[in-house]
């Protein structure tokens, strides 16, 4: 039974939900309207009027270009690494039991649980203290080191609603465990290791503090824009912000629609026994 | 097939094959294991090895087991020690009054329409962390709407600002730590069996008194795991101190960032940050006898 009371309760939370969305879109908003800010001066704070100018010339400000391309390197590489070292740790950790599994699990978490002042912190006084230059090489290092843990909780959720009696056939069927893996387990999770993939781009684009730490002379687009936060950031950094905004939301729609049809395939292989 | 890390039985079948088997989730997780142990485990540790050197950036620093570098920087930097505390606190409380609510609402009210607004949840964040700091730096500045509109309505003193001061900061972690509250808040109350809380009215409990003894319990694990994964890095934040705030609003991190980068003061940096590694690791041992390694690392994940 429904009392005036509990509608009027129903309606404060959706009033509030949608006061919590829009309240998370708002800065989203500024970046996307003053991408189109003809803007006077250095400073990018003041609407002026619309522009297409800096849509037409999103590198014209100098050192932006390589700073962007930096990003997009170090991401891929990254992405590339840590997908492919994590893939078979997920495995590791999910389809054998073996000793120091737990240990394995607990280092894997730590670094998501670690304070990135701590990582960058941490990974300086180590490049120090073994005489490794800072650069483009320790940053992806870095990178690869914390995005690891994203790509295995990611992979093992994946392989763990799979359903285990497929590889079981086919080894049944005689397939060694490594042609069960590599033509059967892998194919199943690539939705996953997409997802890791589109996870682990993100977060290493994205990154600026261990980035801060380990970069030495080499630029990054956030290190690129927080540099440039203290003389005025240029409208050019907003959009290529919502260019990549764009991009990965595309990215990630066509990702949700593949494990969309990835499931609908496991409820098929469920119902009619292979 | 789960068996397969077990010992090969001699004689039993074909050992070789077995053994092989035996050896593959070694080679499995050797090369994540060594990247982890030698750019994560060993760094972290390493921090108190640095930390008790003595010297100076232009001559170099040498091991002089200098304990004293622990009560020095704590007596020079509790102040933004226990800002950072503090300040991570608030932000933490807020995310959850923000979250809880719109995770209660995507859970029970968005029908099919959840993934879209979790997608929505976690959009924003696939901007650049500083290009959106940087964007409530141009929303919160002097002349801004938002000032403008909060001192038209009395909530601001006529000379009063918001950027450069302690509410921007705690705003802006706030709103940048806002999806690791709400994510895992949503996974409990997503899984909580509706049928309890309806069983509650049933039995004559007011919906106040059902949400406060049914739901609220059997959400716990997200409220906690939400909880910690605001907390942890939003004590080591500095991106909004230094974005939103000034000197007087610094946090640990700042300290941390300028010791190693500007000044390079190394073993007091190594000290702080050993520290703060220290306390989280305290607080992570106590949420894992609490509720398990794998509840906590999918929350993160969500």
């Amino acid at each position: 039974m429904r009392t005036r009371a509990d509608r009027l309760r129903d309606l404060g939370v959706t009033v509030w939900a949608v006061l919590a969305l829009i309240y998370l879109f708002v800065p989203i908003f500024v970046i996307v309207q003053f991408s189109f800010n003809d803007n006077e001066g250095r400073f990018n704070f003041t609407w002026q009027r619309f522009t297409l100018k800096h849509w037409k010339d999103p590198f014209g400000v100098d050192g932006l270009q390589h700073a962007f391309t930096n990003s997009l390197t170090i991401a891929a590489l990254t992405t590339l690494i840590a997908v492919s070292l994590g893939t078979f740790v997920a495995l590791a950790l999910v389809r054998y039991r073996w000793p120091g599994r737990g240990t394995v699990s607990a280092l894997v978490f730590l670094p998501l649980a670690t304070p990135e002042v701590v990582l960058g912190a941490a990974l300086l006084g180590w490049y120090l203290t073994l005489n490794f230059a800072r650069g483009y090489t320790a940053i992806v290092i870095a990178h690869v080191m914390f995005t690891l843990g994203y790509v295995v909780v990611t992979i093992r959720a994946r392989l763990e609603g799979m359903d285990l009696h497929i590889e079981e056939a086919a080894m049944d069927l005689g397939a060694n465990q490594w042609t069960t893996i590599r033509k059967i387990t892998l194919p199943l999770i690539a939705p996953g290791i997409a997802a890791a993939s589109l996870l682990s781009f993100a977060i290493s684009i994205d990154d600026f503090v261990v980035t801060n730490f380990t970069a030495g002379q080499t630029s990054t687009f956030p290190l690129f824009v927080f540099g440039a936060s203290r003389q005025g950031v240029p409208p050019q950094v907003n959009v290529l912000a919502t260019m990549l905004l764009v991009i990965v939301v595309a990215l990630m729609f066509a990702n949700l629609a593949w494990q969309r049809r990835a499931a609908r395939r496991d409820a098929r292989m469920e119902s009619e026994p292979a | 097939m789960s068996e397969a890390g077990a010992p090969a039985a001699a004689g039993g079948g074909r050992p070789a094959r077995r053994r092989r088997r035996a050896m593959l989730p070694a080679l499995f997780v050797a090369p994540g294991l060594a990247w982890l142990i030698l750019f994560y485990a060993i760094p972290v540790a390493s921090q108190l090895w640095v930390s008790l050197q003595t010297g100076n950036p232009d001559d170099g620093f040498t091991q002089t087991w200098n304990w004293n570098v622990y009560p020095d920087a704590l007596g020079e930097y509790d102040e933004q020690l226990v800002r950072s505390v503090g300040y991570a606190a608030s932000a933490t409380l807020l995310c959850f009054v923000i979250a809880f609510p719109l995770a209660y609402f995507i859970a029970v009210k968005a029908g099919r329409f959840r993934n879209l607004f979790l997608l929505l949840i976690i959009l924003p964040f696939f901007t650049s962390l500083i290009v959106r700091t940087v964007a409530w730096q141009t929303l919160l500045t002097d002349d801004g709407w938002v000032v403008d509109t909060l001192k038209s309505v009395g909530l601001l003193s006529d000379d009063g600002r918001l950027l450069a001061t302690r509410t921007a900061v705690i705003a802006g972690i706030t709103y940048n730590f806002l999806p690791f509250m709400a994510l895992p808040l949503y996974a409990s109350l997503e899984r909580l069996d509706r049928r309890l809380v309806e069983a509650a009215t049933d039995l004559y409990a007011s919906r106040w008194t059902a949400f406060r003894k049914v739901t609220l319990p059997l959400a716990a694990p997200g409220i906690f795991a939400g909880t910690l994964l605001t907390f942890i890095p939003a004590i080591g934040d500095y991106i909004n101190a230094q974005l939103l705030g000034t000197s007087r609003q610094y946090m640990i991190g700042n300290v941390i960032q300028s010791q190693y980068i500007v000044v390079r003061d190394y073993p007091v940096a190594a000290a702080l940050s050993f520290i703060v590694m220290i306390c989280v690791l305290i607080i992570l041992a106590f949420a894992v006898r609490l509720i398990g390694t794998r509840q906590l690392s999918e929350a993160a994940v969500a």
